[in-house]
């Protein structure tokens, strides 16, 4: 019996990183997946993985989190085969460094429909599996730069800011229905989104971790399944760090 | 079991109340029991029982017994 033997799980942006990290990890828990990304290629490589290794379901979705239509879509479709969802990883997320003044309009609207409506209306809609279910845990992915900022990030950090307002009052209006509602702050994490950082940045970055090692999407994986499984049942509207000991 | 039957006891299981106090003069926010923490889960109910996924709008027009009724004939329910 895995942490996650009997449960279902959608993670959203599950193609790479940290998604896919956590995909990996409850499926070695035993959850069923329902993955979720923009490009299914990727999705259906996992899926063909997983499934060699572990006796789990897995469903994959093409759906941009940031179109409504996109997300009723996929909705609908677990509807009718009947996937009902226990957990929801609101991963799906974009990142684009500029100061204030060097932010075009089309970019700020770009993160906030991925980062912020995204992960609002993947949570509205999954609410109806929960409350039929009388029970379900939403894992929000936010940021180190979101707790903490950092320049440069204004509008990436106010984007990861405001999932934590989500998370917390979102937990709070839905306690009493057995729905848990948190979030996690990655700090420096080895994903595609660090890689093409350049390399002064990155060892600045490094500098600034107590531990001394970039972290690994599995890092943030272990504690989204902490999350996402009975051991943290009664932890709610909770924002937790992985980041190392990180000092921004 | 009839469409207003279903209807009166999707409430009455949703809000956790006696089928004796449904009835289509029914209001949100009239009871303690219909308070808008209740409400999702009427929402969650009158989905499962006749089959539908409800726009948002209509979660948020849903404001009583009759309304309900009115929504759902909407989605093909006949009363």
């Amino acid at each position: 019996m895995g942490l996650l033997s009997n449960k279902t799980a959608i993670i959203t942006g599950a193609s790479r990183g940290i998604g896919k990290a956590t995909a990996a990890l409850f499926a070695a828990e035993g959850a069923n997946l329902i993955l979720v990304s923009r490009t299914l290629d990727p999705l259906n490589l996992l899926k063909t993985d997983l499934q060699s290794r572990y006796d789990v379901a897995i469903d994959v979705f093409q759906a941009d989190v940031s179109k409504l239509d996109q997300l009723k879509q996929l909705f609908s479709e677990l509807s009718s085969k009947n996937l009902i969802a226990d957990i929801l990883v609101n991963n799906a997320g974009i990142m684009i460094d500029a100061t204030l003044l060097m932010v075009k309009p089309e970019q700020i609207e770009n993160i906030y429909s991925t980062n912020v409506y995204g992960s609002m209306y993947c949570s509205q809609l999954v609410l109806k599996h929960f409350i039929r279910k009388k029970g379900g845990s939403i894992i929000n992915l936010s940021s180190i730069i979101g707790t903490n900022g950092n320049l440069g990030q204004t509008i990436y950090g106010s984007s990861k800011a405001a999932m934590i307002g989500f998370t917390k009052s979102l937990s709070k209006e839905l306690a009493s229905l057995n729905i848990r509602v948190n979030a996690i702050a990655p700090g420096f994490i080895e994903t595609d989104m660090t890689k093409g950082m350049n390399e002064k940045f990155y060892e600045k970055n490094l500098a600034s971790i107590g531990m001394k090692r970039i972290g690994k999407p599995e890092d943030v994986a272990k504690v989204a399944l902490f999350l996402a499984s009975d051991l943290s049942g009664y932890v709610t509207g909770q924002v937790i760090g992985v980041d190392g000991g990180m000092i921004i | 079991m009839s469409n207003s039957t279903l209807l009166y006891k999707a409430f009455a299981e949703a809000l956790n109340i006696d089928p004796e106090k449904v009835n289509d003069e029914l209001r949100f926010q009239s009871i303690p029991e219909w308070d808008s923490i209740s409400h999702m889960v009427l929402i969650s109910v009158l989905e499962e029982t006749f089959g539908i996924s409800m726009e948002t709008d209509d979660v948020i027009d849903l404001s009583s017994v009759s309304k309900a009724r009115e929504i759902l004939t909407k989605y093909k329910v006949v009363f």
